[in-house]
């Protein structure tokens, strides 16, 4: 069966257009960028912050979740004009505590601990080092005031690409297909599911994880990747989303092999995949990007302007969150008017993790409807 | 092999220096395969850097500058630990040709098992500590007993058996975790094990460092592990040097007929050489457990059986040897982090690695060789100079 190259194209415009918009942060900077102080502070590409980044296993170039970090970083240098450096764990990742205390130690701040992985030990480090400000990405559960947590409705744009799998698919059957059954990886799914059933409620859906934790080895595995396609195309899928890493390479020559179409993750698939092997891009229909780049970016940002706050990163208007952040402090920004740039610096040190307004809000839960994930 | 050269009687004078010679160039061959590997694990090291372009030398005095830093001292005895652990597992199969490849499994296993008993139960200090070891012993030992008794009974390969047990042993840990074991924390992604309880945490020796004069610095610790490492190390050196057991394992090891001839149990000594090498291996992932995350969660370190297995070829199978071939890895995984620092390439690490263990392998191998033909030669001109 041939497939309209247009329709197609549509539908990628408009998946990407709103994975764009996954970025509904940077809080009540929608007014406050536009005070003069604020511009002239963040035009110049000069800075004296330099940025330790932590990578999870893999690091630099695994051409998924570490590489976006790393994008976030790349365009702060350029941007912001900031440092970096940065640091791999070994293939175990058992040296991610020491590699984000050595970065403490040296003096970088803030600095970055790319996985929730990193939260069992910053706990400790943080109050080793309260004078620097941490961020960790995929977690909110470390309760320091230097920390904060950038964390990700994945869930939200998995219920988009769900949607979408279920509107192409021609068998009403869809594939998802996540790297290791983590509960992180448990939100695509979700996600996914729910919006697959919310366009279609009586489509089938199948879902398979490449490895089980502790063995992480299913986000870089293409060859089990395309095994587990083969098997669901097989059994009838025509779209499968493959929220695993570098596995997703063999989930769509899975897919071209079969006639059918593959939903990429965390960058922009077609890009990404199509530059090595351009002979794919016809079966990605689309990506669902989580823009940890722009997490980065952001609070980055943030931290150089001193102003601002990361927060959860999701589909949500920004006139919305405006309020709802209004709601949680109210005054705020009277009150840093009052005190100055310094008083909001000690005020953006005590916050914590504010994503925790977005996560608690009622609204929130009332926008996805989260099933439990098939087994 | 040399003895057969200074067996036949009457000694010429002669004769007697030609033995002396062999003699001599023994020792130069013992210190030779060391050596030897040590000159081309550099050689492949330097070549991996040159072409990713950094300075060996550079590289090699950060390595040592940084390495020597009591941080990193410290660090890379923790990190040793669990490989030294995995590494005298596997070593208890090779002591008798078994080749025990489900140390992973096992320690997985054992790990989340004995971190689930250890949060769940309220014991004082000591005992509690005892309890966790315990458990994960016996978890170890009894899923290589799986293996063991297929071996015994069925005749099927450790090899095979212990793979495949690896397989099942992930699955049977996450299905565990992720239905049964694990406690969600509000705003993580993780999933754990409860916390284990104040009594059951492993002490760590900064007091003895102190005593020492030493300071350990912030938020580094010397595990107390170490202490475990090294009781399982002389248990393992009484039990291949000085019980008659371990005699039986390697005889069996070496000819498990003639073994069997006379008079070893061969099914007997299989069975225990593998609950023993479970045994150990049960407690390869107590160091992090008990010592530093005090749970059983996805960031649990795996990979370790695999690393061990090279630890051993490394360490020739000797208690002492297994010591330093573990501190090496670990000195080598520190080194990885910190030459970072330079903009060298973490990957460099897993080179030498590979590298060093190659090249001990195949220097030996090659010593051995060379020795042996050289014990030939000298056996043939001994006979040919009595016939003449």
């Amino acid at each position: 069966m041939r497939r309209s190259a247009t329709g197609r194209l549509r539908l990628a415009a408009v998946l990407t257009v709103a994975s764009l918009g996954l970025l509904a942060c940077g809080s009540d900077s929608g007014t406050e960028t536009a005070e003069p102080a604020a511009s002239s502070s963040a035009g110049g590409a000069e800075s004296d912050v330099r940025v330790g980044l932590a990578y999870d296993v893999g690091g630099r170039g695994d051409r998924s979740f570490n590489d976006a970090a790393a994008a976030g970083l790349d365009q702060a240098k350029t941007e912001l004009g900031v440092e970096g450096q940065e640091l791999s764990p070994n293939a175990q990742g058992t040296d991610r505590g020491d590699n984000l205390r050595s970065l403490a130690e040296e003096g970088y701040n803030p600095i970055f601990a790319v996985g929730f992985a990193y939260a069992e030990e910053l706990g400790t480090i943080a109050t080793d080092f309260p004078e620097t400000t941490f961020f960790i990405i995929d977690d909110s559960s470390v309760e320091a005031p230097n920390v904060k947590g950038l964390v990700f409705a994945e869930e939200q744009g998995s219920f988009l690409v769900g949607a979408a799998a279920a509107l192409k698919s021609t068998t009403n059957s869809v594939g998802f297909i996540g790297g290791v059954q983590t509960p992180l990886l448990e939100k695509f799914e979700a996600g996914f599911v729910a919006g697959a059933k919310q366009v279609k409620p009586d489509i089938e859906l199948q879902t398979a994880y490449l490895s089980q934790p502790p063995d992480f080895s299913g986000f870089g595995d293409p060859a089990a990747g395309q095994e587990a396609a083969n098997g669901m195309f097989d059994a009838g899928a025509d779209v499968i989303y493959a929220a695993a890493g570098g596995s997703g390479l063999g989930v769509f020559q899975s897919a071209l092999a079969n006639d059918a179409l593959g939903i990429g993750v965390d960058s922009d698939q077609y890009e990404s995949i199509g530059a090595s092997n351009p002979e794919l891009q016809p079966v990605i229909l689309t990506s669902m990007l989580k823009r940890v780049d722009v997490a980065v970016f952001d609070a980055l940002q943030a931290f150089v302007r001193r102003r601002g706050d990361p927060c959860r990163h999701d589909l949500r208007p920004r006139g919305r969150r405006r309020r709802l952040l209004h709601l949680r402090w109210p005054g705020r920004r009277h009150r840093r008017a009052a005190r100055g740039a310094e008083g909001a610096d000690r005020q953006r040190r005590d916050h914590g993790p504010q994503h925790a307004v977005a996560d608690r809000s009622p609204r929130g839960r009332r926008t996805l409807p989260v099933r439990r994930p098939l087994r | 092999m040399t003895t057969t050269v200074e067996a036949p009687p009457g000694g010429a004078p002669e004769r007697t220096s030609r033995v002396a010679a062999p003699l001599g160039r023994r020792v130069l061959l013992a210190v030779a395969a060391p050596l030897a590997a040590a000159v081309f694990a550099l050689l492949v090291s330097s070549v991996a850097l040159l072409a990713s372009g950094n300075p060996p030398l550079e590289v090699y005095s950060k390595m040592l500058t940084d390495g020597t830093q009591l941080r990193s001292v410290l660090i890379t005895i923790n990190n040793a630990v669990p490989l030294y652990l995995a590494g005298v597992a596997v070593a208890i199969g090779f002591r008798m040709a078994l080749f025990n490849i489900g140390v992973e499994g096992q320690y997985a296993l054992a790990a989340l098992l004995a971190a689930s008993v250890g949060a769940a139960v309220q014991l004082p200090g000591a005992l509690h500590i005892g309890l966790v070891l315990l458990v994960a012993i016996a978890v170890g030992a009894s899923w290589a007993g799986v293996a063991a008794v297929l071996k015994v009974t069925r005749g099927v390969s450790e090899v095979i058996s212990t793979i495949l047990l690896n397989v099942i042993a992930a699955g049977i840990a996450a299905f565990l975790l992720a239905e049964h074991l694990q406690k969600r924390v509000e705003g993580s992604n993780n999933s754990a094990t409860p916390p284990l309880p104040e009594s059951a945490r492993f002490p760590n020796l900064n007091g003895l460092l102190d005593g020492l004069g030493i300071t350990a610095p912030q938020g580094t610790n010397l595990g107390g592990f170490v202490l475990v490492a090294i009781v399982v190390g002389v248990l393992y050196w009484v039990l291949v040097n000085r019980s008659l057991f371990g005699f039986e394992m390697k005889a069996v090891g070496i000819n498990p007929f003639a073994a069997r001839a006379s008079g070893v149990h061969t099914k007997r000594t299989t069975v225990i050489t593998l609950l023993l090498s479970g045994g150990v291996a049960g407690l390869v992932g107590l160091a992090q457990v008990l010592g530093t995350s005090y749970s059983y969660g996805l960031s649990f370190t795996a990979g370790l059986g695999f690393t061990g297995i090279g630890v051993a070829l490394l360490g020739r199978n000797s208690p002492i040897g297994i010591a330093f071939a573990a501190l090496l890895f670990a000195f080598l995984e520190r080194s990885s982090s910190t030459l970072q620092f330079i903009d060298v390439p973490t990957e460099i690490y897993v080179i030498m690695q590979g590298a060093i263990v190659l090249s001990v392998v195949v220097a030996y191998e090659a010593v051995r060789r060379i020795a042996a033909t050289q014990a030939e030669r000298a056996v043939r001109h001994a006979t040919e100079e009595i016939a003449a």
